[in-house]
């Protein structure tokens, strides 16, 4: 049955994860995390961080976690939690193949159609919102904690980095790091 | 043509390995091997192509090698373009699932991650700013948005029926604009 649901789940996330990684990110939360609790929401933090410092798309980074975890959580061993990876990470790509085939000739030509530049006027604008949602969901005890001090210190940490990506466009990787480094001395 | 498909798995393997940052840190990398050294494809096809894979949903960096492998190859061009996409990260963060569960539980490392956890979420946050600018965000639409994120984060609705009603939306409106466009045109010729 988990097998069914890991492979629908991460079929669906392919198939309508328009609007990159970060917008998928809320897509996968939404299931994975909301839906069948496969993953708490701090390990989901954290899987994003460890996507953010090695190499490869996130979609596949956390398809590749979740289908592991997933099943090793259900009580599966090592090999089967290596299967459920595999499954995970075949289960989001398999839409593009699929997609690819049926319509990229068509694609090209429709492309630029009053429909589909439609279709995008109202993607776009919603995909904002899924990015939005992606933070405001993660804004929680498991990440911020639940004692004065953690949540003082946490939200210090979460103003500095916004302000240091956004306004100053400082390396990711170095911003999680400090924060890390932070974190062990602080704590 | 093993050689062929032995070659580009191998190009887009190194590619997977050294790209840190997702799909779009791949872009230059991939023009520069495939358009400049080996000119396996033009530069106006490879635009197209990325235009295509930022337009269709999936992974960015998959979808791209699977356009480029199909145009080159076929199918078993975008399978191996695509498996050699995949394979690093799969294999990285398998290794990293297999042992750091066993390390997520160590006191030190929980400090560390306590650390780093609002800071993704920040880094999480910040780009929504600036993708509400290149979505072109107005006083007429933000409410798209807004209202989408509060369903998400207060009564946990699927962000997927976000994407399906807001794809809908956008197309019933546009229709609505060009019929009530063409009846303006028809009224003032009458």
């Amino acid at each position: 049955m988990i097998f069914l649901q890991l492979f629908y789940t991460f079929f669906k996330i392919g198939l309508f994860g328009f609007g990159g990684g970060y917008a998928m990110l809320s897509m996968i939360q939404g299931e994975v995390v909301t839906r069948y609790e496969w993953l708490s929401s701090s390990e989901f933090t954290d899987i994003i961080a460890i996507s953010q410092m090695t190499p490869g798309p996130i979609g596949i980074n956390s398809a590749t976690y979740v289908g592991y975890t997933a099943l090793v959580n259900a009580g599966y061993s090592h090999a089967i939690g290596i299967l459920g990876s595999a499954l995970a990470t075949f289960s989001v790509v398999l839409p593009s193949f699929i997609l690819m085939i049926a319509i990229s000739k068509f694609f090209l030509k429709y492309q630029k159609h009053p429909a589909v530049a439609a279709v995008f006027s109202g993607l776009r604008p919603g995909v904002v919102g899924l990015l939005a949602a992606a933070a405001l969901v993660l804004m929680n005890g498991e990440n911020f904690g639940t004692d004065t001090y953690q949540i003082v210190v946490s939200i210090l940490l979460f103003a500095a980095t916004f302000v240091a990506s956004h306004r100053f466009k400082v390396n990711p990787i170095l911003l999680i790091v400090l924060c890390g480094v932070a974190g062990f001395f602080l704590y | 043509m093993t050689n062929f498909y032995l070659k580009s798995f191998l190009i887009f393997f190194r590619i997977g390995v050294f790209t840190i940052g997702g799909g779009y840190a791949m872009v230059p990398i991939i023009e520069a091997e495939l358009v400049d050294k080996r000119k396996w494809i033009s530069k106006e096809d490879f635009l197209d192509l990325l235009a295509l894979a930022q337009t269709v949903p999936g992974i960015f960096a998959v979808n791209i090698s699977i356009f480029i492998g199909y145009k080159l190859r076929k199918f078993w061009g975008a399978f191996w373009m695509a498996l050699g996409t995949i394979l690093p990260s799969f294999l990285i963060i398998l290794a990293i699932a297999l042992f750091f569960r066993q390390f997520q539980h160590y006191e030190p490392v929980e400090r560390v991650f306590k650390g780093i956890r609002p800071a993704v979420v920040a880094l999480i946050a910040a780009p929504t700013f600036k993708m509400a600018k290149s979505a072109q965000i107005s006083r007429y639409n933000i409410w798209i948005p807004v209202v989408s994120a509060l369903l998400i984060w207060l009564i946990g609705f699927s962000p997927i029926y976000v994407i399906i009603l807001s794809g809908v939306g956008g197309y019933f409106y546009g229709r609505y604009k060009s019929k009530k466009l063409s009846k303006d045109k028809g009224g003032n010729n009458a």
